[in-house]
C-alpha cells in the first residue's frame, strides 16, 4: 500500500526473503523506555495535544506519525521509537500502520515532494507524458522525489500534480522544469495555475 | 431550469469565514433545529428522503434511526476520504464553505443525540484540512460547538483527523479502523457501524456532501426539499466531470436530468470532432457506459435500471481517441495498488486482472483470455469483505462485455506486432515466466 515495494515474482508472488530484515535472534522491540529514549520537546508535546484529542490516545497514531516525519524527514527507526516511547506503543506497531498509508515513508526520501497524479482522468489528458518530464526534470535534483500518484481529487485541474501539497494544473510538460525551479527558489510553485485560486465553472454559481 | 443550493454563491470572497458565513444567514438553521425536538429534526430529515451522496445512496435518516436509543458514547463521522477517482465535489464544498459542513454535522448530531464527531479527510487535502481546522475553531468560539450549544441540551465535539493516502480509508469500516489508528482494514458486517462502529460505539458515518445539504433541508423544510428531483432521488447533487470535456469541473443539478445535459450542455462534451466512447457515471467503480446511454436520466435508480450506479457522482468521460485496453488497464493498476489485502478474492483479482491486461498488451493472449478475465471478476464480486474488489470487477466485466470487439482487435494486433503470429504460435504461459497468468487451452 505505501511506496515501500515488496519485490515481486512477475505473477505476483513476493520473493522469497522480502521480509528478512527481521533480526530473528533478536527479541522483539518493546515499548521503549522514557527515561532513556531522548525525545525532541516539540514533537512530544505535538503528540500528546493529539492524543488528547481522542477518547483513546492509539487514534493519535497517524497524526503522531506525520509530526515525526515532518521532523525526521521520513519515518525512521528513531521517528518511530520516538513515537512509540510517547505513544506507549510498540515500534512494530507503528511500523504496521506506517507501512500501510502511502504520504508515510520507511525508507529516506528527499525533501521536496511531487506527486503526479496518473489516474484515469487525468491520464487520459496526457499525465503519463507529463509524468516523465517530470521525472527526467529531477533527475539532477536529490531534494526532488517524484511520485506517480492514484487519483489527487482534482481531475478538475487534470492532468495535475501536488507539490508539497499544493496542487498546480493543467499542467504541460514544460511546467516540469518551471516546478523544479519554483522549489529551488523556495517562493509559491506555479501560482497561476494553483487550485486554490480556480473558481467555480457553474455557471448558477455565481453570487446572489 | 438549474437549481442551486449547495453552490449558490459559493464564490463569494471570505465564504469560508464565520463572518461572511453567518451574513449570509448561515447558523440560522442550526438555531432553527435546535428549537425543535430532536424527533422533528429527524422527522424532517426522514421526509426529505435524502439518499448518501458519498457511493452506496442509503438514505440518510433511515440510518439514524437505526442508532440505539440511549445513553451511551455514539459517534458523528464525516466521510472527507474523497478517494474514488474522479471526484472532487467535497473537496470544492470543504475549501469554500466549511461552515455549511460544520453546521449540518452539529444538526445531523443533535438528530441523532450524539455527543461526538469527527471529520476523516484525505491527508492530501492540505490545503482544505487547514481551511476546516481554522473554520472549526471559530465555530467553537461562536459557540456553536462545545458545551451546550447555543443554550440548548445539545453538547458537540468535533476533531479533525488527517488521513495519510489510502483509498480504503474511503470504506466506511476501513475508515473507522484507520481512525482508531490502525491499518485502515475493512470490518465484517454485520455489525454495522450504526450499532456497532467506532470505539465499538453506535456511529453514524456520512459523506461531506450529504451532511452539508442538512441545514438546507431544515431552512427550505423537507417538503419542499424533496419537491426537488426525482420521486426516488429528491434533491440536487454536485456532479464531478473530468476526463475528455471541454469545462471539466464541479456542477449542482436537480437529480433526474438528462445525462447528455451534464456531459454536452454544462461541461461541453469532448473536443471538437471526437464523440463519447464511454463514460463512467459514478466514478471509476461504476459499471461503463456508451454513447448510446447519454440520455439516461442522471439520478440513482434510472442508472440503477442502466446496469450502473450514481456512485459519488463523478462522471468521467472518454472520447474516441482512448483506447479501451489502456481505460481498463489503469482502473485495475488502480485497484490492485489500493486493495488492503484482508480478502484473497480482491488482493489476488485485481493482481491477476492486471497481469491479464499487461499479457493482451505483449501479444500473448488469445480471445479466450476475455473470457477467463470475465470469470475472474465474477469471482470478485459479493466475495470479500468490502466492495473494494467489486469496484474494480464491475467496470472492467462491463468493459469486457461491451467491448469486447474492440479488445479482440487489441489481441489481434498485438500478437501482430509482437510477431507471434497465429494462435497455434501462442507460447503457452508458465513458460516465458514473467507474464505467467492463465493457460491457454489448446
Ligand atoms: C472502496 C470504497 C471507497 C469509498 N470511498 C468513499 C469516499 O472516499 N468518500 C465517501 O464519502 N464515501 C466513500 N465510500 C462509501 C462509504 O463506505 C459510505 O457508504 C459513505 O461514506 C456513507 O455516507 P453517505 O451515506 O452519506 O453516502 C467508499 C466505499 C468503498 C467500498
Ligand atoms: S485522476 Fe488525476 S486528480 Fe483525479
Amino acid at each position: 500500500m505505501s511506496g515501500y515495494d515488496v519485490p515481486r515474482f512477475g505473477h505476483g508472488s513476493r520473493v522469497p526473503g522480502w521480509d528478512q530484515a527481521a533480526d530473528l535472534t533478536k527479541d522483539p522491540a518493546v515499548i521503549p523506555d522514557s527515561a532513556t529514549t531522548l525525545v525532541p520537546e516539540t514533537l512530544r508535546a505535538g503528540i500528546e495535544a493529539a492524543m488528547a484529542k481522542y477518547p483513546e490516545r492509539r487514534s493519535a497514531a497517524i497524526p503522531a506519525l506525520h509530526l515525526a516525519q515532518e521532523l525526521h524527514g521520513w519515518c525512521s527507526p528513531e521517528a518511530i521509537e520516538q513515537v512509540a516511547c510517547v505513544m506507549r506503543l510498540t515500534p512494530a506497531y507503528l511500523i504496521s500502520v506506517a507501512t500501510f498509508y502511502d504520504m508515510l515513508e520507511t525508507r529516506p526520501k528527499p525533501r521536496n515532494d511531487v506527486f503526479v497524479c496518473t489516474n484515469i482522468s487525468c491520464s487520459l489528458l496526457g499525465a503519463d507524458e507529463f509524468y516523465e518530464a517530470m521525472v527526467a526534470a529531477a533527475a539532477e535534483d536529490p531534494d526532488v522525489g517524484v511520485r506517480s500518484f492514484e487519483c489527487l481529487g482534482a481531475c478538475d485541474i487534470a492532468p495535475m500534480a501536488s507539490v508539497n501539497g499544493e496542487y498546480v494544473g493543467p499542467l504541460e510538460t514544460e511546467d516540469a522544469a518551471q516546478i523544479i525551479e519554483d522549489l529551488r527558489a523556495g517562493g509559491p510553485v506555479l501560482e497561476a495555475k494553483q487550485l486554490r485560486f480556480r473558481r467555480s465553472v457553474d455557471p448558477g454559481a455565481v453570487g446572489p | 431550469m438549474s437549481i442551486h443550493i449547495l453552490f449558490e454563491g459559493i464564490d463569494e470572497p471570505g465564504l469560508n469565514r464565520l463572518e461572511v458565513y453567518q451574513r449570509r444567514g448561515g447558523y440560522q438553521a442550526l438555531r432553527t433545529a435546535l428549537a425543535m425536538s430532536r424527533e422533528d429534526v429527524l422527522g424532517e430529515l426522514l421526509t426529505s428522503e435524502i439518499r448518501g451522496r458519498g457511493g452506496a445512496g442509503f438514505q440518510m435518516g433511515k440510518k439514524i434511526s437505526f442508532l440505539p436509543r440511549g445513553d451511551m458514547d455514539k459517534y458523528l463521522v464525516c466521510n472527507a476520504d474523497e478517494s474514488e477517482p474522479g471526484t472532487f465535489k467535497d473537496r470544492e464544498l470543504m475549501q469554500k464553505s466549511p461552515h455549511m459542513l460544520i453546521e449540518g454535522i452539529v444538526i445531523a448530531s443533535y438528530a441523532a443525540g450524539i455527543g461526538r464527531s469527527f471529520i476523516y479527510i484525505r491527508g492530501e487535502y492540505d490545503y482544505q484540512a487547514d481551511i476546516l481546522e481554522a473554520a472549526i475553531a471559530e465555530a467553537y468560539e461562536a459557540g456553536y460547538l462545545g458545551e451546550q450549544i447555543l443554550g440548548s441540551d445539545h453538547s458537540l465535539s468535533l476533531v479533525l483527523h488527517r488521513g495519510a493516502g489510502a483509498y480504503i480509508c474511503g470504506e466506511e469500516t476501513g475508515l473507522l479502523d484507520s481512525l482508531e489508528g490502525k491499518r485502515g482494514n475493512p470490518r465484517l458486517k454485520p455489525p454495522f457501524p450504526a450499532i456497532q462502529g467506532l470505539y465499538q460505539g453506535p456511529t453514524l458515518i456520512n459523506n461531506v456532501e450529504t451532511l452539508s445539504t442538512v441545514p438546507h433541508i431544515i431552512r427550505m423544510g423537507a417538503a419542499q426539499y424533496a419537491e426537488i428531483g426525482t420521486q426516488t432521488s429528491t434533491g440536487t447533487k454536485l456532479v464531478s466531470i473530468s476526463g475528455d470535456v471541454q469545462r471539466p469541473g464541479n456542477y449542482e443539478i436537480a437529480l433526474g436530468i438528462p445525462s447528455r445535459e451534464i456531459i454536452y450542455g454544462l461541461a461541453g462534451g469532448p473536443a471538437d470532432g471526437r464523440e463519447v466512447k464511454l463514460w463512467f457515471p459514478g466514478g471509476s467503480s461504476a459499471p461503463v457506459l456508451t454513447k448510446d446511454d447519454l440520455d439516461v436520466p442522471y439520478d440513482f435508480d434510472s442508472l440503477a435500471k442502466a446496469g450502473t450506479m450514481l456512485g459519488s457522482g463523478a462522471i468521467i468521460v472518454v472520447d474516441d481517441s482512448h483506447r479501451v485496453l489502456d481505460v481498463a488497464y489503469k482502473l485495475a493498476k488502480f485497484y490492485a495498488h489500493e486493495s488492503c489485502g484482508k480478502c484473497v478474492p480482491c488482493r489476488e483479482g485485481t493482481n491477476w486482472t492486471v497481469k491479464m491486461l499487461q499479457r493482451i498488451e505483449a501479444g500473448e493472449a488469445t480471445p479466450m483470455d476475455l473470457d477467463i478475465m470475465a470469470s475472474v471478476q465474477d469471482e470478485i464480486i459479493g466475495n470479500c469483505l468490502c466492495v473494494l474488489g467489486d469496484a474494480m470487477a464491475m467496470p472492467v466485466g462491463s468493459i469486457i462485455k461491451k467491448f469486447r470487439a474492440e479488445l479482440e482487435e487489441h489481441i489481434e494486433a498485438a500478437r501482430e506486432r509482437a510477431g507471434i503470429g497465429s494462435l497455434e504460435n501462442v507460447i503457452p504461459v508458465g513458460v516465458a515466466d514473467a507474464h505467467a497468468g492463465p493457460l491457454p487451452v489448446h
